[in-house]
């Protein structure tokens, strides 16, 4: 590379791109398990699982997610466990990942109206039945809007990646950066590609909160 | 299984971490406080009659809200440099954490005004309060009272997001984080350590807007109403 | 014979909300220290009528005369004729963060620049007048609607308005607390403030107006002295006062 920027270097940026949205599916996914396990375990009847499910969600909650990051990569591996970029990415974001989606599915859950798990429990239906065919069904309509909402804040929070060495779409552009010398035209289209993957998702986002018919303020991790 | 845990040598640092962590806090505070009054004048400029400012104050909220910080980040640090301002990495850092929680803060802000009832605005108009004074004594304190929970829990998150200013070499916790790892080659130590940290300023952040809502909202004292 | 010119007039004052004429040509005038009592159905205008006079609502055309100002006009002093006008509001509307001193100061001092101790003191006697002394220091939110429509009359009265507005003051309030409110407006009539008053209570509106405008379906259908309220001239408005509403 070296003298101005050309297709080739788009096409660079556009491969970053993909590997955004790669890494985006792994952390939704894995997120989303290890979410799922958290928020039903934020609910259960056992209050050594409650303890324990919360106590991950507030340690999460109370680390940036770059030092997650950098446990996962650098800390694992000083410990003799060498972990890929793409593997501690992976991991990092799932771990954080899983512990947002746990508390906001728990919120779900448990905005699901009182009468509805007293009339499941009236039905003698057990416990896993109520969960699974009340409460649950009712619970993921809820969960649609802000679900949708935080895969922004997943696409966004890839790009902490880049630290660890992941050639995504941030860590593309500091690799051009690096030869073209650049940098605020780099990061502008940078970020117009970001702002092209996140803006068509928070609009949905926005538009199955307004059917929905709840106004609340977003909180998302930055 | 060769697991052999060392805090020491990363725990006789400690004088550096207090610094990283005392400087995380100053970046966290200078932020809130420039961009919780952004966010709240550009809440209020989203509502505003006239149009271009209400639409440069939904463009800015757009722009910041679905782009990384990261990458928010490079390019107040390159681009203040490219127009030939050379600041400060730390000025630098709260720059952009600012212009970062400003356009949360915005978004917080306007559902708290969408949640005065336009009965308050009319009687206070109706009192012959002029515009600016109606939003000074009778929106401004119930709006922030009314999400106060939401905005900050994102002040918290802001806190721990500030993090990121390590790559533009920031010296805060995370970056002191990265060098005393360099240094004694005790990565996990040092990360698991700092992760601590992080969840300690955390609590602590969270104990100081509980007190400072104490102050600001004499009613739920009084009443004892929780917030 | 020369006459002192009335306080509040509205000549032909027309007014839509969209396709709906809610204001249809209405005129009337009140005079200093008069009680004037506008009764209607719901939907008939008479509290947008109301909220014209103190420009909560603009209107399409006609004129609007309050204290010798043009309200209609396009570059009102809204903030004079305010200081002009007090109004209260079917909710209450106490600024539910400010303790009821805090209510009934926050104009004079902010609007008028009265220092903090001369308000307070002016609050406390606005709020012997309306019998609530002991609640200066309580939050709104610790009275009854009744003190709290009373503490929110208290509020207008501090900024020693020319003419009060009550738009349906007691519509809100329980059966036994509308008796408390109407007592302090009879209170302030008596004591000649000028008002203007939309209410539903056709005995209190017997009671305390002068006069008495009529509304139906955006039109003064009938107005004249208190007497109309007894020996009502159109069909209408004896149904009207027939069922009592």
């Amino acid at each position: 590379m070296g003298g101005s920027l050309n297709a080739n270097h788009l096409l660079f940026l556009g491969q970053g791109a993909l590997w955004t949205i790669g890494l985006s599916a792994i952390a939704l996914i894995g997120g989303g398990l290890v979410g799922f396990l958290i928020a039903l375990a934020r609910v259960s009847p056992n209050k050594l699982v409650r303890l324990t499910s919360g106590a991950y969600v507030q340690l999460v909650q109370g680390t940036p997610l770059l030092v997650i990051m950098f446990l996962g990569f650098f800390g694992l591996a000083a410990l003799g466990f060498p972990m890929t970029p793409l593997a501690a990415a992976g991991a990092s974001l799932t771990i954080y990942v899983g512990a947002y989606f746990g508390e906001i599915w728990r919120g779900c859950i448990q905005s699901v109206p009182r009468p509805q798990w007293e009339a499941a429990e009236g039905l003698g239906l057990s416990r896993t039945q109520r969960m699974l065919k009340v409460i649950l069904p009712q619970a993921v309509r809820i969960a649609t809007p802000p679900t949708v909402g935080f895969m922004v804040q997943i696409i966004k929070n890839t790009s902490l990646a880049s630290v660890v060495g992941f050639v995504e779409l941030a860590r593309s552009g500091q690799i051009i950066n690096n030869s073209l010398f650049e940098p605020f035209l780099i990061y502008a289209i940078v970020a117009v590609i970001y702002f092209a993957l996140c803006f068509p998702i928070s609009l949905l986002s926005r538009r199955l909160e307004r059917r929905m018919g709840v106004g609340r303020a977003k909180l998302m991790p930055t | 299984m060769g697991l052999n845990l060392d805090f020491s040598v990363v725990l006789e640092r400690w004088p550096l971490f207090l610094d990283g962590a005392v400087m995380t806090l100053e970046l966290a505070f200078m932020a809130i406080l420039i961009g919780g009054a952004v966010g709240t004048l550009c809440a209020v400029g989203r509502g505003s009659s006239n149009r271009f400012i209400a639409a440069l104050c939904a463009g800015y909220v757009e722009a910041i809200r679905n782009t990384p910080l990261l990458v928010q980040i490079f390019l107040v640090y390159f681009g203040l440099a490219s127009i030939g301002f050379k600041f400060s990495a730390f000025s630098v850092a709260a720059v952009a954490l600012a212009i970062n929680v400003g356009a949360y803060t915005a978004e917080i802000m306007r559902a708290g005004f969408e949640s005065i009832p336009t009965g308050q605005i009319e009687a206070a108009e109706g009192l012959a309060l002029s515009r600016v004074q109606v939003y000074w004594h009778v929106i401004l304190l119930p709006a922030i009272e009314k999400v106060y929970p939401s905005l900050t829990s994102q002040f918290v998150l802001l806190m721990l997001a500030s993090s990121v200013t390590s790559q533009i070499s920031a010296e805060e916790l995370t970056a002191v984080a990265n060098y005393v790892q360099s240094d004694t080659y005790r990565a996990f130590e040092t990360y698991i350590l700092v992760a601590l940290c992080y969840v300690v300023l955390s609590l602590v952040l969270r104990a100081a807007f509980w007190a400072l809502g104490l102050i600001l909202f004499p009613r739920r004292r009084r009443l004892g109403t929780s917030l | 014979m020369m006459q002192e010119s009335p306080l509040v007039v509205l000549d032909r004052v027309y007014k839509s909300f969209g396709a709906l004429k809610v204001l249809d040509g209405v005129s009337f005038s009140v005079g200093r220290g008069d009680v004037l009592v506008l009764i209607g159905r719901s939907g008939s205008g008479k509290s947008t009528a109301l909220r014209c006079i103190d420009r909560f609502e603009k209107i399409d055309s006609g004129e609007i005369h309050v204290c010798g100002r043009r309200v209609d006009a396009p570059d009102i002093d809204l903030r004079a004729l305010r200081q002009d006008v007090g109004i209260v509001f079917q909710s209450y509307n106490l600024f539910p963060h400010l303790t009821i001193a805090q209510n009934i100061m926050l104009a004079p001092v902010s609007v008028k620049g009265m220092h903090k101790a001369a308000a307070r003191e002016l609050a406390a006697t606005m709020l012997a007048k309306v019998g609530l002394s002991e609640k200066l220091d309580a939050y709104p939110e610790q009275l009854s609607g009744g003190q709290q429509q009373r503490a929110a009359i208290a509020r207008s009265l501090a900024m020693q308005p020319k003419v009060m507005l009550f738009d349906e003051v007691t519509s809100a309030l329980d059966p036994q607390l509308t008796g408390e409110v109407l007592k302090v407006i009879e209170a302030l009539a008596a004591d000649g403030m000028t008002m203007v008053i939309v209410t539903h209570e056709m005995g209190f509106a017997r009671g305390i107006a002068r006069h008495v405008v009529f509304m139906h379906e955006g039109k003064v259908h009938e107005a004249g002295t208190a007497s109309i309220l007894t020996t009502p001239a159109t069909p209408e408005l004896a149904q009207f006062v027939g069922t009592g509403l």
